[in-house]
């Protein structure tokens, strides 16, 4: 179970400065490889596989997920402010459903 | 009589001792050896896969892990690859690999130039002591690797 995207995004920024952004999602992050501790059965894999990060609808991050990234995952990165507008975020699960966030931030 | 009793039961306990003991070592040696872990042909491969088998430079990049990693649920990793970050020179990704995990591939990562830096960080699970590798690709094309030993205390890909 996937839920409560959250980032981290300054409000404002100067123009060609290069700000931090934190992300992190609740999710399992399940390898496939756990066993269930009842059944005994593997538990089938599912992960997040992808995480992008566009602004003004233009692609500024992405990341490819495999099973070696944690449970609950995080991802700092850094954005060089150039003009005000709007960030979104998308991760991708396995199952093809897709959950996402915005934040808004001022370049002045 | 009691002389006797005693002499046995330290006898059947000292059988005991190392009978467990003998249990302990085998179920160490099944797990170091481990099943189908991934060996360096196999990071060889996933690097191939994720950035053709060009030649590769050292430096550049900085990677940042713990040398010791109490739980490998969750290592914290931040790789930053020393660049401009310009339209004509900047990375287009970095690619971390797990040289035995169960599979190699950890994460793909990429930047653009208005990155501004090529720098992330996230957490990532390892299944035991063993090489992080990053790979970075520049916009011209050449390849970057460094590697970093993490010793992990507790594995962390699921059992």
């Amino acid at each position: 179970m996937a839920s409560k995207p959250r980032v981290r995004v300054p409000k404002t920024a100067k123009k060609g400065e290069i700000i931090t952004i934190k992300s992190l999602i609740s999710h399992t992050m399940e390898t496939g490889r756990r066993k269930d501790r009842k059944t005994g059965e593997l538990v089938p894999r599912k992960i997040i596989n992808k995480f992008v990060c566009t602004f003004n609808g233009k692609q500024v991050f992405a990341s490819d997920w495999h099973p070696a990234v944690s449970a609950n995952p995080y991802m700092a990165f850094n954005y060089k402010a150039e003009e005000s507008g709007e960030f979104e975020f998308i991760w991708t699960d396995d199952d093809g459903s897709t959950y996402s966030t915005k934040a808004k931030m001022t370049v002045n | 009589m009691t002389e006797k009793t005693d002499k046995t039961m330290i006898s059947r306990r000292m059988v005991l001792e190392v009978a467990g003991g003998g249990v302990i070592a085998a179920l160490l040696a099944g797990s170091f050896a481990g099943p189908a872990r991934a060996d360096a042909a196999l990071l060889a491969e996933a690097i191939k896969r994720a950035v053709g088998d060009s030649a590769m430079n050292e430096g550049r990049i900085t990677l940042d892990l713990p040398e010791i990693a109490e739980n490998g649920n969750t290592v914290p990793i931040s790789v930053a690859i020393d660049s401009p970050m310009t339209d004509a020179d900047h990375v287009k990704a970095v690619h971390v690999f797990a040289e035995k995990n169960p599979a190699a591939d950890v994460a793909s990562i990429y930047f653009t130039p208005s990155s501004g830096a090529a720098k992330a960080s996230f957490r990532m699970r390892l299944g035991g002591t063993q090489n992080v590798v990053a790979v970075a690709e520049m916009s011209d094309g050449s390849l970057y690797t460094t590697k970093k030993l993490v010793k992990v205390t507790i594995g962390g890909c699921g059992g």
